[in-house]
């Protein structure tokens, strides 16, 4: 997942919340929470970096995590939430 | 530090910044008059929101972010302005999922319905047959909602929803039910029966068995994973080690609302009662002053006492369950479910009867007045 370049699926919208932010899938209706702003931040700026380790870097985020990034970032492209670019 | 922060559960217990699960009950007009109604619907009332005050209301949602609204009755089709007010939500990015009997689908409202985006239509049935279904919704009401169900197939709606209300004399018929909706293509969706609005009257006899709700949470664990239940069955929990899908928590004021027809907010459609009322969109603060500052609904997303059933082992998977459920029966809000699988329920209601106050009723009462029988006159 690190190497692709994606996107946030134009169906699905942000909704800000106190742990992170809700993501809902007009298409297929689905609703998923992004557990942390750090996600939300990450998500948000997938399209202005050519990839997704890319964005990691340009969102600050420490190595030790990309990990768990990469895990929340994999369901999020399951569920359709994310595409590729 | 990971990405999963507290469980999710934990996490909407807290409230959030906006309802996801928002009912709104157009109006208290209906065409039937259902035994279980949860909100005694039947009249109009004559201070239901214009149309104009509903936009602003849909204004105040579109800007709060809220992706999607339940919108029910009373029979919302009745609304003479069903129609734009669901074309206005629509296009303010606000998905549509509307429950109906369907008396008011015919050909071209199918078409019409069919030809829009982001809605979803819920026909309610409680029988898979006209004598089950009937002697709950009224005469006639079953051949009313399959033929709306044919409108929508020959329209080519796609996947509509059948929406049950389970209980003592429709549970030997999910299979049944579940073939109903294969057959059109359509999704099913079971909920519980609560003892709200004029369910209060009729849950004692209508409501399923101790058996019966093992053979409801059997069934689901069996062929549940394509049946929505929303929050409905997380009670039942308590009787085994696997949880239902679904949401497993009481949402009332933490991600659950009702706008009830005259604009009144509560915390979710089964407590029309004062004691859950918020406020209302006719407030100088509109809606979103009621969901994010009433006392109510920040008092609900306090952490809630086991009370009762904190010596329960149960109590992690059932979490005592439905807060309408307890209310209506006279339960207090940390004592058990009415349903409670290890059977501390029927004590409790118990105990509640013997106490001087009887249990709360509904507050709304929109039932058309009773048909008095015309007396035959004796020669
Ligand atoms: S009170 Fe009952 S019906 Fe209402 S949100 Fe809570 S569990 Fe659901
Ligand atoms: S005692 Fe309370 S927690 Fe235990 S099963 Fe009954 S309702 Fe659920």
């Amino acid at each position: 997942m690190l190497d692709s370049s994606l996107d946030l699926h134009p169906q699905v919208a942000l909704r800000p919340e106190p742990f992170g932010a809700l993501a809902y899938h007009y298409d297929t209706r689905k609703l998923v929470f992004l557990k942390h702003p750090d996600v939300v931040r990450v998500v948000r700026s997938l399209a202005d970096h050519a990839t997704v380790a890319d964005t990691l870097t340009a969102c600050d985020i420490d190595e030790r995590r990309w990990p768990s990034f990469d895990k929340a970032l994999t369901s999020l492209y399951e569920s359709e939430m994310l595409h590729d670019r | 530090m990971t990405v999963d922060t507290a469980p999710l559960v934990e996490q909407l217990k807290g409230g959030l910044d906006a309802p996801i699960c928002l009912t709104w009950e157009l109006t208290y007009a209906c065409n039937l008059e259902c035994v279980h109604c949860l909100s005694s619907s039947g009249r109009r009332d004559p201070r239901e929101l214009t149309t104009a005050e509903a936009k602003g209301v849909l204004d105040e949602l579109h800007d709060l972010q809220v992706f999607y609204i339940n919108i029910g009755g009373g029979e919302p089709m009745i609304r003479r302005d069903f129609f734009e007010l669901v074309e206005y939500s629509i296009g303010k990015g606000i998905g549509v999922k509307f429950s109906t009997n369907g008396a008011f689908i015919d050909a071209d409202k199918a078409r019409r319905l069919a030809a829009m985006d982001y809605l979803d239509i819920q026909i309610s049935l409680d029988g898979t047959d006209a004598a089950t279904n009937d002697a709950v919704r009224g005469d006639g009401s079953y051949d009313t909602a399959i033929r709306a169900m044919e409108h929508l197939r020959d329209a080519g709606f796609g996947e509509f929803k059948i929406s049950v209300v389970v209980t003592r004399h429709n549970v030997d018929q999910l299979d049944e039910f579940k073939a109903l909706a294969d057959e059109f293509g359509a999704q099913l969706r079971i909920t519980r029966l609560r003892p709200s609005g004029r369910g209060a009257d009729s849950w004692h006899d209508l409501h399923p068995t101790q058996a019966q709700q093992r053979q409801i949470y059997e069934w689901l664990l069996a062929k549940g994973d394509d049946v929505l239940t929303g929050d409905s069955f997380f009670h039942l929990n308590a009787l085994g080690e696997e949880p239902l899908p679904g949401l497993n928590m009481c949402g009332a004021g933490r991600v659950v609302c009702l706008i009830d027809p005259i604009g009144d907010v509560y915390a979710c459609p089964f407590v029309i009662h004062d004691e859950f009322k918020a406020g209302s969109v006719r407030d100088a603060g509109g809606f979103s002053d009621v969901w994010k500052r009433s006392d109510l609904f920040n008092e609900l997303r306090e952490p809630q006492s086991a009370g009762a059933c904190a010596s329960c082992g149960s109590y992690d998977a059932c979490q005592g369950g439905c807060m309408a459920a307890k209310f209506f029966v006279g339960i207090p809000l940390d004592g058990p479910d009415p349903e409670c699988v290890s059977g501390h329920g029927e004590a409790a209601m118990l105990a509640a009867s013997s106490g001087s106050v009887a249990p709360p009723k509904p507050m709304m009462d929109h039932s058309k007045p009773a048909r008095v029988p015309v007396a035959l006159t004796r020669r």
